[in-house]
């Protein structure tokens, strides 16, 4: 939205195109880091369908993978993982 | 083939949304608009009205389904009342800054505790700036004309602005009278099939309702009052269009009566000014030289016309069936900023009356008069509301 510099370039409605990261970077909203667990993960899915900002990813063979740039660290994932192959570590930005 | 039939007001608007080809209905019954959807699920369910009825679970719901029909470009309807506007009023807020053309009926309720169901202004205009352009109606004609007038309003690109239709409960939606009906395909001929501003579009997503920061947000009012300028300046235009179709015009944004030699007028909105008119007629007849000004537009404000009518005036007497409490009613003060804005200084008295329902007859409106004229001729102002019909 930055272009817009006057009125006449506004839209008439307050719509955005959805784009990747739109609301910025919204990794450095992050507590808590999601950790996937890979050996215990069963491939269920579950964390990806929760996934309130599709910020998880699940490859052609199954493996699962956060994208750090968008994950906000709600820990929804954390929550709905049924075999707890999520951990939790505390974040430490650089 | 266009006919006259005799119909309740409420039946009148059903009537007007029929003629509207309104192709979407969401509504939840409330006291005293049930007749309304009821007679529209009537309509579907017999196949008179090609639309979807949907039924929920609350007024909150049925705004909020009305947004989404309307959202895919479906021209869409609801009506509710009092309790039922301040549960949807979320939403209603909501459909205007998504410039969502939607055309609800409110039929004016007063506002529990203490209960009630008669009718009073402050539901709507509780809503005055939710960003909806706001009609107020006094007969059951007007009611069923304005639903397609505001469609063709609402609709129009260069407005795109909800309108909310204003009509007093029982007085006006429980009584009977004739009203001419044209059928959609006549109807077709003002207003023409619904083509949005903007719909959802699977080839084409967007999203909306996404955070604007304090640096953004400000213009999207902007282009909402400017929508409302917009529609000030359309709204008479639609009345002429209309007359052209119909034959029927009810005077714009504001109804004049007996103005031009009088010597003060009565403002008054909905089925009050038509006590009003009949008053005058009456008081006219004793030689007092008054006239009446309905106000029928409330949003946009008509402004610069009612200064206009009141300019070299005597006083204004303003009837408020409604109060904003801890100053006076809405119309005396929206009135007297716009005398203030063009510089005139008419003296206007306020007489708050017909509150949860109490009955306003023209008799008394002619008593009313004769007590304002003794107060301005007698006293200096400032002049505070008076609670005329209080029980002393
Ligand atoms: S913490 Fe939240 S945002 Fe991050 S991957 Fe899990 S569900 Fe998605
Ligand atoms: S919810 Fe847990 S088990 Fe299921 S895919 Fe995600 S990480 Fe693997």
């Amino acid at each position: 939205m930055s272009k817009l510099k006057t009125i006449k370039e506004y839209p008439l409605i307050p719509a955005s195109k959805p784009s990747e990261g739109a609301a910025g970077r919204t990794g450095l909203w992050r507590t808590f880091r999601p950790v996937v667990n890979l050996d215990k993960c069963i491939g269920c899915r579950l964390c990806w369908f929760y996934c309130p900002d599709n910020a998880i990813t699940i490859s052609g063979d199954g493996k699962v993978e956060i994208n750090y740039d968008w994950c906000k660290g709600c820990l929804i994932c954390f929550h709905e993982c049924p075999v707890k192959a999520i951990d939790r570590v505390v974040e430490e930005f650089g | 083939m266009s006919g006259t039939i005799i119909i309740t007001g409420n039946h009148a608007v059903s009537y007007g949304a029929w003629s509207s080809r309104v192709r979407f209905v969401a509504a939840y019954p409330i006291t005293p608009q049930t007749t309304i959807v009821e007679m529209l699920s009537d309509f579907v369910n017999t196949g008179k009205m090609k639309a979807e009825f949907m039924t929920v679970e609350s007024e909150h719901s049925a705004a909020a389904a009305v947004m989404g029909a309307e959202s895919t470009g479906v021209r869409s309807f609801t009506a509710t009342s009092s309790h039922g506007l301040l549960y949807m009023s979320e939403v209603v807020h909501w459909i205007a800054r998504s410039r969502l053309p939607v055309v609800m009926v409110v039929v004016n309720r007063a506002i529990a505790p203490p209960w009630s169901i008669w009718t009073e202004l402050l539901d709507t205009m509780t809503h005055r700036d939710a960003g909806w352009i706001q009609v107020y109606v006094s007969n059951n004609q007007e009611a069923y004309d304005m639903v397609i007038q505001s469609y063709r309003l609402s609709e129009m690109k260069r407005v795109s602005m909800p309108t909310m239709i204003c009509m007093d409960g029982f007085i006006l939606s429980h009584t009977f009278a004739p009203v001419t009906v044209h059928t959609p395909e006549e109807t077709d001929e003002f207003l023409p099939s619904y083509s949005p501003l903007w719909k959802i579009d699977p080839e084409n997503p967007f999203s909306l309702g996404n955070m604007a920061t304090p640096d953004y947000y400000y213009e999207f009012s902007y282009l909402m009052h400017e929508a409302h300028e917009n529609a000030k300046k359309l709204f008479n235009n639609v009345d002429k269009e209309f007359e052209r179709f119909s034959g029927r015009s009810h005077g714009g944004k504001v109804h004049g009566y007996m103005l031009d030699d009088s010597e003060s007028v009565i403002l008054a909105m909905g089925t009050l000014s038509e006590e009003v008119m009949v008053a005058i007629d009456n008081l006219r007849k004793r030689g007092e030289k008054v006239g009446a000004l309905k106000v029928r537009l409330f949003r946009p404000f008509p402004a610069e016309e009612i200064s206009k009518a009141l300019e070299d005036k005597e006083f204004a007497l303003i009837l408020d069936r409604s109060l904003s409490y801890g100053y006076e009613g809405q119309l005396a003060t929206e009135t007297k900023a716009a005398l203030h804005t063009s510089g005139i200084e008419t003296p206007v008295i306020n007489m708050i009356t017909g509150l949860g329902g109490r009955d306003v007859t023209y008799k008394e409106i002619e008593k009313f008069h004769g007590l304002a004229k003794k107060k301005v001729s007698s006293e200096k102002g400032p002049f505070k509301p008076i609670f005329i019909q209080l029980k002393r």
